[in-house]
């Protein structure tokens, strides 16, 4: 048999059936059945009637919003500086940035959640402010990174006409640079938003006994309600495709008109 | 006052960067208002950074730039009246034509009708009406050009600044497009500086041609005489071809070189060491004998409007141009008339010569092999486990491609009766008292002349060894 170049994707192909379409599969099967295996909507219909559920999402959703935010305010003017500048310990300034990401994740949440209660003494008594420290401090190099990636490549060219075009360094700012940032900016916020929302371990190692979409998955499961979790856990994914479309579609124009999508 | 005809004005402009290199220095130019004026060298040679500095992104160390009289140096480029187009032309890719061509008037707040009419008018002059909503991307090379060219042009700068601008357009398209930049420079009156390494289209579209290398002004002049009287040998050598010897004059009006004696209307006193300048179009071919010199076809190739003929005569090689053909291997006699010589009274006196690479990768003189390292001379190179010579990237360098040009000053060669030792042989063709020393110009065995210093007279047609000590040599790589 001749050896053809599809022949490689076998084993990845392999790993998708098992581990992703086949689960997906069991995912639809329990959310649609009820306890006694028969085809249902009562998972659907409980999930959006039932207040906690419908509050816990409204809550994931603006704690993602609230931590996507603070880590693009974050990330911005950090990644700006670091791609422009033309100091000479650049690389080592990046390398404070990323190198968080070598230490386990477990043991810096750990340290940090000594810090808060160092602070506060008892951390039940912010959780959403402990929520989105914890995760801003997790999720921060993921938006770091693209956004700077971006603005690296950025031709200096771009900068150097608008100002001879009559822009000051504001202008140039705002008109140019930032526009031309933005498919950085895109992939940056997809990378932290949707964690945002799951990510209940960092939640759970400060203590944290709020609730995330993630948190109310693992606790359906746990209670050995595998139709309502599934559901919930299906509805998550709704989400998460709906947002991906979303930024897709700003980012796409931006990628036809020349930009750069990490 | 003639101050007022002069729209710009560089007084001693030197550019140096924080490592020590010196991009430009003691630059000085006046444009006259309208002017065209080309900045012209090879690449490296300061051009650039000096148009950077007319048009604000970089600031000189020293040195003024005066617009109308009033010195620039220090303002931003967003208030200087001066617009650029950008060699990669710096379309802004997140905005379409419009949005591009508008983006100077509207930072000064224009009215959007007046924006309208005015993107309208030069999209008109560069020819792409109706292109308004099209975006940078789907525009072909020589389109994004001219859009570069309108979004400069529609602010209506006092001085528009072209740093290569047709350096990425296929050889068809540059032709069309310097012809209608020069049509819109005479249309719109303004004043243009343009920068590039292409003489011939320096020599097209000028006015004023500056002629740079390593950061210096080598001439200033009108394209014609930057051809037909150029100031030194690079000048010469950087603008068309040429045949360029060192020769002496020997009397009035008359000079010697290349083996012949020439006349000449350029007049220095007689044993003045000089530099001739012959332009390939001003030999004429006659008969054997008949010239002032003769040589043997060694090379004819036809390059369309007329013959480029390679001919060796004695030890020197000249090119001509014709149209008409001529025999390789004939022998033919050459003329040149007085207004073809330009004579120019040579500057120094340093003998530059080729060395090779062997396959060793040792360095090669007329046969014998120089005592030298040559990782010292090729800048980050090293000798691998295998001895082999390897770049700084750990590639292989290729004897083949690198060309090494060794230099040594008269002073420093020796003359010597043990011709056999020398690394090259020559017999004495001129000789001039100086003073303290002799002057001799040795023709050589590798067709070439070797100006030596020495303080004992030799007599003229003696056969010398020349002996070329290592250690005085400098070395250049060329790439």
């Amino acid at each position: 048999m001749r050896f053809s170049r599809k022949l490689l994707g076998i084993p990845y192909a392999v790993f998708l059936i098992i581990f992703v379409v086949a689960p997906l599969f069991v995912l639809f099967f329990y959310a649609f059945t009820n306890g006694e295996g028969q085809f249902s909507f009562s998972n659907l219909t409980g999930f959006f009637s039932d207040p906690n559920t419908l509050g816990t999402l409204c809550y994931s959703f603006a704690l993602a919003f609230v931590v996507t935010v603070v880590c693009l305010l974050l990330a911005y003017p950090t990644a700006y500086f670091l791609a422009t500048s033309k100091l000479k310990a650049k690389g080592v300034i990046i390398m404070i940035f990323v190198m968080p990401m070598w230490i386990n994740f477990s043991l810096r949440i750990t340290a940090l959640k000594e810090i808060l209660t160092m602070i506060e003494r008892n951390l039940a008594y912010y959780p959403f402010l402990n929520s989105v420290l914890g995760m801003t401090y997790d999720f921060l190099p993921f938006m770091i990174l693209p956004i700077y990636n971006v603005i690296v490549k950025l031709s200096p060219d771009y900068g150097e006409a608008a100002r001879d075009l009559g822009a000051d360094s504001a202008g140039t700012f705002l008109q140019v640079t930032l526009p031309l940032s933005v498919p950085g900016i895109l992939s940056g916020v997809s990378m932290v938003f949707l964690p945002a929302m799951t990510n209940y371990v960092v939640l759970d190692m400060l203590y944290n006994s709020t609730y995330i979409m993630g948190s109310l998955i693992g606790s359906y499961f746990s209670a050995y309600n595998w139709h309502g979790g599934s559901m919930i856990a299906l509805i998550l994914l709704a989400v998460i495709c709906g947002f991906t479309l979303l930024t897709d579609s700003i980012g796409e124009g931006e990628v036809k008109r020349g930009g750069a999508m990490l | 006052m003639s101050e007022s005809s002069n729209i710009i004005e560089l007084k001693h402009i030197t550019k140096s960067f924080e490592d020590g290199f010196v991009a430009v220095s003691d630059f000085n130019l006046e444009v006259k208002r309208g002017e065209f004026v080309t900045f012209l060298g090879p690449s490296g040679c300061g051009k650039t950074t000096t148009l950077r500095m007319i048009a604000g992104f970089d600031r000189p160390t020293s040195g003024e730039i005066l617009l109308n009289g009033k010195d620039i140096s220090h303002l931003p480029p967003n208030l200087r009246p001066i617009n650029t187009v950008f060699q990669r032309y710096a379309l802004f890719p997140h905005m379409n034509i419009y949005e591009n061509i508008a983006f100077g008037l509207k930072q000064k707040k224009t009215p959007k009708d007046i924006i309208r009419n005015k993107v309208k008018k030069v999209l008109q002059l560069v020819d792409l009406e109706g292109f308004e909503s099209r975006s940078v991307s789907t525009l072909s090379g020589g389109q994004q050009q001219r859009v570069a060219i309108a979004r400069a042009l529609v602010n209506e700068p006092e001085i528009l600044l072209l740093d290569e601008p047709l350096g990425a357009l296929d050889l068809k398209m540059r032709k069309e497009m310097q012809l209608e930049l020069k049509n819109m420079h005479k249309e719109l009156g303004i004043t243009f500086i343009y920068v590039t390494h292409d003489q011939e289209e320096a020599l097209t579209m000028s006015d004023k041609i500056v002629v740079m290398s390593e950061g210096k002004i080598q001439q200033i002049g009108t394209p014609e005489g930057i051809y037909n009287e150029p100031e030194n040998a690079f000048v010469a050598d950087f603008i068309g071809e040429s045949n360029i010897f060192n020769g002496i004059m020997t009397g009035h009006l008359k000079a010697r070189f290349a083996g012949g004696q020439f006349e000449t209307v350029d007049d220095y006193p007689e044993g003045t060491q000089i530099t001739a300048v012959v332009r390939p179009e001003d030999i004429q071919i006659t008969k054997p004998g008949e010239g002032q010199i003769t040589g043997k076809v060694t090379d004819v190739i036809f390059k369309g409007m007329h013959y480029e003929i390679t001919v060796q005569s004695g030890r020197y090689e000249l090119v001509i141009q014709s149209t008409k053909s001529a025999e390789p291997g004939s022998s033919i006699g050459m003329k040149v008339e007085p207004d073809g010589i330009h004579i120019m009274i040579a500057a120094e006196h340093t003998n530059y010569f080729n060395v090779d690479m062997n396959r060793d990768q040792m360095l090669e003189f007329n046969g014998s092999v120089l005592d030298t390292k040559v990782e010292n001379i090729i800048k980050g190179s090293r000798r691998n486990a295998d001895n082999q010579l390897v770049a700084s990237n750990g590639e292989l360098i290729d004897p083949e491609k690198i060309h090494i040009i060794a230099a040594i000053e008269p002073s420093d060669i020796q003359m010597s009766d043990n011709v056999e030792d020398c690394l090259v042989q020559g017999i004495i063709s001129d000789l001039i008292y100086m003073g303290d020393h002799y002057s001799y110009v040795i023709n050589t065995d590798i067709g070439q002349d070797f100006i030596v210093d020495d303080e004992y007279l030799w007599n003229m047609g003696d056969l010398v060894g020349l002996v070329l000590p290592i250690d005085k040599m400098r070395f250049t790589v060329k790439k």
